[in-house]
């Protein structure tokens, strides 16, 4: 019962904030708005591997940037399929590609949990912090390896040239919304499928004590694996949309800072433990920096997230998800009662480690 | 003969220069009860974490239920059936009491060849896991709200949860009081009857001797008495080595 | 002409091999030996360049000589961080994830502030040897290389000296592997780490001197040390110093072949691709127990 208020409760939002924004006109609120959703993915993917289970990972832009650049691959190879592809092939390619979106998310969702498993199955038998530390190195060498494969434009960048309009719905960007407004449902229902499971239980034992978990009988590697992939092949659907949104993608951007940041800083801020941390930082800290980057400078709204970052690990390590909890659990226990705000926090299920 | 349910085989382990257990021999049958007595720093815990495969042995066998198990993960030996309580207390301290019991019961007696319990079968077994160890009333507080006692009933509760062929518990009494001590010890006994092997390993003598069938000491590495209780508490070198007057 | 590129080559990368051993060598006590995952380190570094750079700009003085001077100002940075860390996290015995996010937050606010003062231009200082080369032969030996190569090694026999033969040196290396026997020898645990990370931090100050005379900086060159210093740091076994620098020159070494043979795109990839090896077939590393 608690499932389906949960998706009714989603769907209305998100279509009432896409009714809201076709109503005012401007097209802006649909880019603004794809960014936050693009964070929501990120920051919940994130959660997945470091707020469950304990291990960060520094190279979100790799996994991101991953599915950006399959998405650029499979658009060159679409442009150039009579260059490509012999003529015998040639027919049949052309009825294929390109690809609609979904697909491209799909496949862009695929390579990239292929790269987390991978970068998994190298590190994740180490500590923490080396497998922290190779991330950082994941996402650099991968950067190196675009920049020189001219096939995707290298440091060039590449254009992908996007359809102006789509039929029933109007502008482009409209649909791009409305595809990440969906995958971002698919994102927190993810993670919210996970931390009621028997694997939630099993990522808190691997963030808690690994050896302990071990003792118990819990596959750590295995289970670590799994987080490692789930969370990549997200941010990898999260990429494949974005040179369609963006119309030139270069490296730079595409490996930039602010992904990885921004995807530690949103559930670190909002809270680790469920799913609503990283939904909360993630339209907290998107909303504030769209407003920042329109008012007063990109450079500017990343130092704010960077000096929030840092506040909240140190004062506030529970997050803001963390401080109405506790906030919550002070006010129920006054009567013993179940009051509208426990209420709220059991509806909100966060667990396990949820306290 | 049946054949030995443990058996190691000229177990040997390093830290760097540090020889921590040397040429360590021991065979325990099914259904045994095992008291493992030494003074601190004698390698007890190193070998109960070779045996378990938290540590890997540098050289030497373990076997288990007639199969090698060197190489084997921790978690693996687990399912296989060995279950051990740690010496200071781990328990997994964003989760509930209940929900710490509950862990073994998931990842371990759930997934073993033929069984399949269902919740409710699980969340029976994790309650009657906690009321046995005396901890039901504290069921949904955090470890962090357990005295130390407490957290080492918990651990040994824990244990239990992964319905082992072999359970080793280590020091799981310290700081008990005597009727609390006897309860434990009457706990135990209550499993080995139920078909557990166990070896526990303690400092208290009164709860060893009322114990064990076999006692084995550990010093410096390595082990230098195995035997009948009465006998081994009356050897010479046990008494000048740890037991003392 | 194969040979002599070769040659230079090598002898290019050895002499970077000194710089990043300066680079690694306070990433060696925090990480290796405190257990400190300082990923901000290069950070530090960064702003110790900027400093000297500033200095150099103003007043004219040698990027060095300013390094120094401000070495104990860096060491008090250094204990100040520490301190708020060991507040913050290794006394409430906070899991690992904390302190990470803590490190990282510093190195992307460090980096965004010196992109706000000083812009993302590339700078460089002025000093009279950097633009002189000694020849011997075919053999070149750059003298804005050779010096900061030479005074790092400087300060790392230094520093090795200094841990090894000093009370509290000792007491450092110690603190890494038995607490309560330094505490038994009457010798406090936090402030030993303390000045350990101080002092990590202080090399920071060096490291970036050396660092602007050999090359031009933009604040986000901090993040293409980060692998390195970390590949040095597991490459050489963590705690072992000379490790440190033989790890270094290997590293400068490589690099320098693949920047001179395969073109100078593929350099950074070549620090993280061989941190990601060694963690993934070597962890201990190449003199690591």
């Amino acid at each position: 019962m608690r499932s389906f208020l949960f998706y009714l409760v989603s769907i209305l939002v998100g279509a009432a904030f896409f009714l809201f924004a076709r109503w005012v006109g401007n097209d802006y609120l649909f880019f603004a708005g794809y960014t936050v959703l693009q964070f929501i993915v990120l920051a919940t993917a994130w959660n997945i591997l470091g707020g469950y289970c304990g291990y960060v990972n520094f190279g979100s832009a790799a996994f991101f940037a991953a599915g950006a650049y399959s998405s650029v691959a499979l658009h060159k190879l679409a442009a150039g399929i009579d260059k490509i592809f012999p003529e015998s092939l040639a027919g049949l390619m052309n009825m294929i590609l390109p690809l609609p979106i979904p697909i491209l998310i799909i496949i862009g969702g695929i390579v990239s949990g292929v790269i987390g498993l991978g970068t998994g199955y190298l590190t994740l038998r180490l500590r923490g912090a080396f497998f922290a530390i190779a991330t950082l190195a994941l996402a650099v060498v991968l950067q190196t390896l675009i920049v020189n494969w001219d096939f995707v434009g290298g440091s060039r960048g590449a254009y992908i040239i996007r359809p102006n309009d789509i039929p029933i719905l109007g502008s482009y960007i409209q649909y791009l919304f409305l595809v990440m407004l969906v995958l971002s449902v698919i994102a927190i229902a993810t993670a919210r499928i996970i931390e009621r499971s028997r694997l939630g239980y099993g990522f808190a034992t691997i963030r808690d004590d690994e050896l302990a978990a071990e003792a118990c009988g819990v596959p750590t590697l295995r289970l670590k694996l799994i987080a490692t992939t789930i969370s990549g092949a997200l941010m990898g659907m999260a990429g494949a949309p974005f040179p369609y949104y963006i119309g030139y993608l270069e490296p730079s951007s595409a490996f930039g800072l602010a992904y990885a940041v921004n995807s530690i800083a949103m559930p670190m801020i909002g809270g680790t433990t469920s799913w609503v941390g990283p939904l909360v930082g993630a339209l907290l800290l998107g909303i504030i920096q769209q407003v920042a980057t329109v008012t007063i400078s990109s450079a500017v709204n990343l130092l704010i997230v960077g000096l929030l970052l840092v506040g909240f690990v140190i004062v506030a390590p529970k997050g803001i998800v963390g401080l109405v909890q506790d906030f919550m659990r002070a006010r129920a226990s006054d009567q013993g009662r179940p009051t509208w705000r426990s209420r709220l926090a059991i509806f909100a299920n966060m667990r396990p480690g949820a306290r | 003969m049946a054949s030995p349910l443990l058996e190691v085989d000229n177990l040997g382990k390093r830290f760097g220069g540090f020889v921590a257990l040397d040429g360590i021999n021991l065979s325990v049958t099914q259904g045994e009860r095992v008291g493992l007595i030494g003074p601190n720093g004698s390698g007890k815990s190193t070998l109960v974490n070779c045996m378990c495969g938290t540590l890997q042995n540098e050289s030497g066998t373990v076997r288990f239920d007639g199969h090698v198990v060197d190489g084997l993960a921790a978690h693996q030996r687990t399912h296989r059936g060995m279950a051990r309580s740690f010496q200071l207390p781990r328990p997994f301290t964003t989760l509930t009491v209940s929900e710490n019991i509950r862990i073994p019961l998931l990842y371990t007696a759930n997934t073993r060849r033929g069984a399949h319990l269902s919740l409710a079968e699980i969340t029976a077994r994790c309650e009657e896991l906690t009321g046995l160890v005396g901890l039901a009333a504290k069921a949904d507080k955090l470890p962090r709200d357990l005295t130390q006692v407490e957290m080492r009933k918990l651990e040994l509760a824990r244990a239990m949860a992964a319905e082992p062929k072999l359970l080793i518990a280590d020091e799981a009494m310290a700081g008990l009081s005597q009727s609390e001590v006897a309860d434990i010890v009457a706990l135990l006994i209550k499993l080995n009857e139920r078909g557990i092997t166990i070896i526990l390993i303690e400092h208290i003598m009164r709860a060893v001797m009322s114990f064990s069938q076999r006692l084995v000491v550990l010093v410096s590495g390595k082990k230098i008495a195995d035997g009948p209780p009465n006998d081994v508490v009356n050897n010479p070198e046990v008494i000048g080595a740890y037991l003392g007057q | 002409m194969q040979f002599e590129l070769l040659i230079n080559a090598i002898i290019a990368g050895l002499l970077l091999g000194g710089l990043y051993a300066a680079v690694t060598v306070g990433v060696s006590i925090s990480f290796g030996i405190l257990d400190i995952v300082n990923i901000a380190h290069p950070a530090f570094i960064i702003l110790g360049s900027y400093i000297a750079y500033i200095v150099n700009q103003t007043l004219g003085v040698d990027p060095i000589l300013t390094a120094i001077i401000v070495l104990p100002a860096f060491y008090a940075l250094g204990a100040a961080v520490y301190q708020v860390y060991y507040a913050s996290f290794e006394k409430r015995g906070q899991d690992a994830l904390r302190g990470l996010a803590f490190f990282f937050g510093l190195l992307f606010v460090t980096e965004v502030m010196l992109i706000l003062v000083f812009g993302v231009d590339y700078r460089y200082v002025q000093a009279p040897y950097i633009d002189y080369t000694l020849h011997f032969g075919f053999v070149d030996l750059p003298l804005r290389m050779l010096i900061p190569c030479v005074l790092s090694l400087l300060m790392l026999l230094l520093l090795q000296l200094y841990l090894s033969r000093t009370f509290t040196g000792r007491a450092i290396m110690a603190v890494s592997q038995d607490q309560l026997a330094l505490q038994l020898m009457a010798a406090d645990p936090i402030k030993i780490k303390r000045i350990a990370f101080g002092i990590s931090i202080a090399t920071a100050s060096l490291a970036g001197a050396f660092l602007i005379v050999i090359q031009p900086l933009e604040p986000s060159v901090g993040r293409e040390y980060i692998g390195r210093v970390f590949a040095i740091c597991v490459l050489g076994g963590l705690q072992s110093l000379p490790g440190t620098v033989i790890a270094a020159m290997l590293l400068g070494i490589v690099e320098s072949i693949t920047a001179t043979f395969y073109g100078p795109s593929w350099a950074p990839a070549v620090a993280f691709g061989m941190l990601l090896l060694t963690l993934a077939f070597r962890p201990a590393g190449l003199l690591g127990r």
